[in-house]
């Protein structure tokens, strides 16, 4: 049984390494279908832009009073800057604009990908002399991977501002008291920590959801599973691999 | 073993007749323990018409699917204009490909794009023909199936009947040699389905392409086998075909896996087999 289960994992990973392979081969060697490509920056990139927003503002907004009633304790709350740069920066920015990809971007493509798989619209495009990874895994990984940390800087922004209004308005800190502590905290190694995550965040959930959308089966009923499995897997493999590169990462630089 | 892998297309040609477009020699497959082929053969020469019939699940498409290329045979060779194709790799089949047009069961149109972008698909994205090449070829083969209105719509905006039209232009627009029909007509109403018909013997006898037709409607079958178009003063014109055009039109019947009849279809109609009959009546 679970020797069954041990072999079939194995060969899934198998095979997603595989299309990886296969996708590192079209970037590297084209031809590239640049409309595509264009159509998925566009897709994945001003697309998520609204959902990135809401989610940086409220976390930096809820941050801040959090963070604003526990320093009072100690008498501390103008470090409350401090706290949100610091959290939103290395954490908060990249997991949860990785989450709310794995949401949005990991499960259109299953969608997209599977229902093309159970139409026969993949089988039509082969015949009609195009690969598909070219044509539709490529573009969506390369938007992907370029566009992740492009939104995570745009909620890291968007979160210091929520954190600021906060800040200001509702525990009463001057935006000068503020504006410092964000600046005082911010290491350079944090913020290399917080750009380079979102990389590999974007592509993994990417890729996730281009691997199981391709092997959608069984009608409609198999891209609705696709698309289920598709957000579970990306989600949780955003939380796990933040984990390891924040280990690794720790070793590199601190 | 070069004589061995060619030896079906070089006894075509030993014997004197024209070299055939397409072989299957003792092609198998099966699906984890089910077996869908057991060494079929068949022979398609240019410009005749292979009609498959067979009950639904008899593996129809995956015969089609596996003269594509897009899935792999467990045994036998498969030979498109002489070459042998089931050893190839993705790349090497996209060039033999060029020659072959395949109408997918629901059409499987593109529905992110429009009519127009579905026909000239090939055109547009795999070849260096100029945009304004492309539109005029778009609306040649759009016109000549019947559809010049439709340009700009989207697939979910079409009937089935349309769809169907559609895919068959998207077939036939970069001029293959060889066309593959799967049920171009299932679950269209008989005028539809006759409209439909009448393009698909267009193609072969003005265009002169050599097609596999696979359905399990057999008034369908037994029209296009029937029929031959013509060219004269007024256009093209379908009309009753003679008996030597007609015995152009093979059927081959599939049942488990084997061919279970062979023929014309003055002998089809003849057969007594009661499988057969049972299948046309
Ligand atoms: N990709 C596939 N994986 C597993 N089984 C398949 C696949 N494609 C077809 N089959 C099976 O092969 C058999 C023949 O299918 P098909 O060729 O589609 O039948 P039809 O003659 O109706 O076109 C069916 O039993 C089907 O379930
Ligand atoms: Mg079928």
């Amino acid at each position: 049984m679970i020797q069954h289960w041990l072999k079939a994992a194995v060969l899934e990973v198998q095979e997603y390494v595989r299309l990886q392979g296969a996708t590192m081969r079209a970037i590297v060697r084209g031809p590239y279908y640049w409309h595509d490509i264009i159509e998925q920056f566009d897709q994945i990139g001003l697309g998520s832009l609204t959902v990135v927003v809401l989610t940086g503002f409220f976390t930096g907004a809820v941050l801040a009073l959090q963070s604003g009633f526990t320093l009072d304790q100690f008498g501390a709350r103008p470090f409350v800057g401090r706290l949100v740069s610091a959290s939103m920066i290395k954490e908060l920015g990249p997991v949860l604009t990785g989450l709310m990809l794995a949401g949005r971007v990991g499960s259109g493509i299953a969608a997209e990908l599977g229902s093309m798989v159970v139409t026969d619209q993949i089988n039509a495009l082969r015949a009609l002399g195009t690969d598909p990874v070219r044509k539709l895994v490529v573009p969506r990984v390369m938007a992907g991977f370029l566009m992740a940390p492009v939104l995570t800087v745009v909620a890291d922004t968007v979160g210091i501002i929520g954190g600021w209004l906060i800040t200001t308005f509702q525990l009463r800190v001057s935006s000068g008291v503020y504006w410092t502590s964000v600046t005082e905290a911010l290491y350079i190694e944090d913020v290399w920590m917080g750009l380079i995550k979102p990389f590999f965040l974007g592509y993994v959930i990417v890729t996730v959801g281009c691997y199981i959308g391709l092997r959608a089966k069984g009608g409609t009923q198999g891209v609705g599973r696709a698309t289920t499995n598709a957000v579970v897997t990306a989600s949780v493999a955003v939380i796990a691999v933040d984990f390891i590169l924040t280990r690794v990462l720790f070793t590199l630089m601190y | 073993m070069d004589t061995l892998t060619q030896s079906p297309v070089q006894a075509a040609a030993a014997q004197g007749v024209e070299a055939p477009v397409l072989v299957l020699d003792k092609v198998s497959l099966a699906f984890d323990d089910k077996v869908v082929l057991r060494e079929v053969s068949f022979t398609l020469l240019p410009g005749h018409t292979k009609i498959i019939l067979g009950a639904s699940g008899s593996g129809k498409s995956v015969m089609l699917k596996l003269i594509v290329g897009l899935l792999k045979p467990d045994g036998g060779s498969i030979y498109v204009n002489g070459e042998r194709t089931d050893t190839m790799s993705e790349r090497e089949l996209m060039k033999v490909r060029a020659d072959l047009g395949m109408v997918f069961q629901e059409g499987a149109l593109f529905d992110s794009l429009t009519v127009a972008e579905n026909v000239g698909y090939k055109l547009y994205e795999e070849s260096d023909m100029s945009e304004d090449q492309v539109r005029q070829r778009v609306e040649e083969v759009l016109g000549f199936i019947g559809l010049h209105d439709f340009t700009d719509r989207m697939p979910s905006e079409l009937s089935g009947g349309q769809r169907r039209r559609v895919a068959i232009a998207r077939a036939m627009a970069f001029k293959p040699r060889i066309l593959l029909y799967d049920e171009a007509t299932t679950g269209l109403d008989p005028i539809t389905a006759t409209t439909v018909d009448e393009e698909i013997i267009k193609l072969r006898d003005i265009e002169n392409v050599s097609s596999v037709l696979v359905t399990h409607q057999l008034r369908d079958a037994f029209y296009t086998a029937t029929h031959e178009a013509v060219r004269d003063t007024g256009g093209i014109r379908v009309q009753a075909a003679s008996d030597e055009k007609s015995d152009e039109a093979e059927f081959l019947m599939l049942r488990d896996g084997l061919i279970c009849f062979e023929g014309n279809a003055a002998e089809l109609r003849a057969s007594k087999d009661p499988y057969l009959k049972t299948f046309l009546s």
